[in-house]
């Protein structure tokens, strides 16, 4: 019975493994991601910048259909343009990165859909805004590992710096100049992941596996390589749950991954030791020094 | 030759000067006070030498020196004190121009970062997150980490505000230390007593250099009232300016 469950659906079905190994893929790669963007108050910033992938998946998708290379590729680029173009604009003007980010993300999401309805679908619609992490083919299987193998490896080449600009840009500034470049190195690993998530999960969910685990991890960690590691835990167990969930009832995978995830956040919010609400509801008596 | 000096310097924002006609030279080893009202251009001053803000005119010449060898505690952190990082790691970032980005932190820099501990009195509070210091204990860590980066110049910009004596005498003590292991220290003050008692060299600004030299010599009623009157209001329809003779004479 719980062996029917719990592995049946993996067991017997391919697709079922497919979605498996790319959710686990994903989690490896974006979970770490999502821990800096939370600590660099920027969770919202990889929101828009999952919106603003979409122009490129769709032009890629005009090029030759639901080719999910041609969609990666053309997600990478207008990712990367947006995100190189506000970065650019929030360090040379007054602007600030949040609203210069705002601009661009806006436009190109307006162009995405458009380009989308003029050509597609309501189904290939469908499939870009929400994903298909049961349809999920070699090669792309193939790209997701492969972006986050590269995710893992930059993070940790420009972990310090990383670390640095977020608890203090100016000492960084004073006594470096690998800000910027880790800066933009940062943002291409967002782009990068988002267009991972975008496949499984589609781009208005992609940066769901990134973000949630993230926020769980906060209420069960005090420092940074805690967070991490229990970011990608809760993204592989959300994952995997909610591949179950979605396998044994109608939910489709792309949101039964994301309420998975925020279920967990849920009870992290409520009992997790560190600010949880229970916590602070209910202190523990304060110390004697 | 000094370790640091101005020529004509010209520094500010968006055209506006904040600090006019900037020329002298800080011997090398020097302990100078940069004194002046708010708003004389002292935190301007700072960040033109460390290289974060380029001068309008002018220039600074660091006699070979590197700006980012420069130690310098600015006078507002940007520092984001609820980043889960503890009191050791947050120090041990005064060692990134000796081991780079990726260069390991092994038993010597350890011990390194222990003794800087100690020398600002925080031994036992390597373990706690930034986050819970008091205001002292953490301009305390920010000392620490000045003292690793080893700086043969170091820039501190008004390191003794809202701090405590006990804290402010501790941290002074480090100042000593500095000048006394022959490195140049600058440091933007207005505590006169202080800077009487401690500080050999006095650079009197107030958007311009009203005087310069020894600490005694500098700090008169007379100099100290002028002061005051020159911190005249940022003119929003100023003209170019047409100084070219310098305020060397003044300032030398």
């Amino acid at each position: 019975m719980i062996y029917d469950v719990l592995i049946g659906p993996f067991a017997e079905f391919e697709f079922m493994r497919r979605a498996l190994a790319g959710v686990l893929t994903l989690a490896l790669g974006g979970a770490p991601v999502g821990v800096f963007l939370m600590l660099r108050r920027m969770s919202l910033v990889g929101d828009a910048m999952a919106h603003a992938i979409l122009p490129g998946a769709a032009v890629g998708f005009l090029l030759s259909g639901l080719n999910l290379i041609a969609m990666t590729v053309g997600g990478l680029i207008a990712g990367f343009a947006v995100a190189i173009l506000a970065g650019l604009v929030a360090r040379v003007t007054e602007l600030k990165e949040d609203a210069s980010l705002a601009a661009f993300y806006l436009f190109s999401l307006a162009l995405g859909v458009t380009i989308v309805s003029i050509r597609g679908t309501n189904i290939d619609l469908l499939h870009v805004l929400f994903g298909n992490v049961l349809a999920l083919d070699d090669q792309t299987l193939l790209a997701i590992a492969v972006n986050a193998t590269v995710t893992m490896v930059v993070l940790a080449l420009i972990y310090r710096p990383l670390v640095m600009e977020c608890v203090d840009p100016l000492f960084l500034r004073s006594v470096s100049r690998a800000g910027a470049p880790a800066h933009i190195a940062f943002m291409a690993l967002v782009v990068i992941n988002l267009v991972n998530g975008f496949h499984a999960l589609g781009t208005l969910l992609a940066v769901g596996l990134m973000v949630l685990p993230a926020g769980i991890a906060r209420f069960w960690a005090r420092d940074i390589s805690s967070m991490m590691v229990i970011a990608v835990l809760s993204a592989i167990v959300s994952g995997y749950a909610g591949l179950v969930l979605s396998f044994f009832t109608k939910v489709p995978p792309g949101p039964a991954i994301i309420l998975v995830a925020a279920f967990v956040y849920l009870v992290s919010l409520l009992l997790g030791p560190v600010s949880g609400l229970l916590r602070q509801l209910f202190p523990a008596p304060h110390l004697e020094a | 030759m000094g370790a640091l000096t101005f020529h004509d310097v010209t520094l500010g924002y968006d055209r506006h000067p904040a600090v006019h006609h900037l020329s002298g030279d800080v011997a090398s080893g020097a302990l100078l006070a940069v004194v002046g009202p708010n708003g004389a251009g002292k935190s301007t001053l700072f960040r033109g030498i460390v290289g974060m803000l380029k001068p309008l005119a002018g220039t600074i010449s660091l006699s070979g020196a590197n700006a980012r060898d420069i130690a310098y505690l600015p006078q507002v952190a940007d520092i984001d004190r609820s980043f889960p990082i503890s009191v050791f790691d947050f120090v041990s970032m005064g060692l990134t121009r000796r081991t780079g980005l990726f260069g390991g932190i092994g038993r010597k820099e350890r011990d390194s970062v222990e003794r800087a501990l100690g020398a600002v009195g925080l031994t036992g509070f390597e373990a706690r997150t930034i986050g819970t210091l008091s205001g002292g204990q953490m301009q305390r860590m920010l000392f620490a980490r000045l003292l690793l980066q080893d700086a043969r110049i170091v820039v501190l910009d008004e390191p003794f505000n809202a701090i405590d004596a006990k804290t402010s005498a501790d941290l002074l003590d480090l100042v000593r230390r500095w000048h006394a292991e022959g490195r140049t220290v600058l440091a933007a003050l207005h505590d006169m007593d202080l800077v009487r008692a401690t500080f050999p060299d006095a650079l009197l600004l107030a958007r311009e250099p009203v005087a310069w030299g020894k600490t005694a010599e500098v700090l008169t009623a007379d100099n100290l009232a002028m002061a005051r009157r020159m911190c005249e209001a940022f003119d929003e329809g100023a003209a170019a300016c047409v100084v070219d003779a310098p305020s060397s004479a003044r300032a030398a």
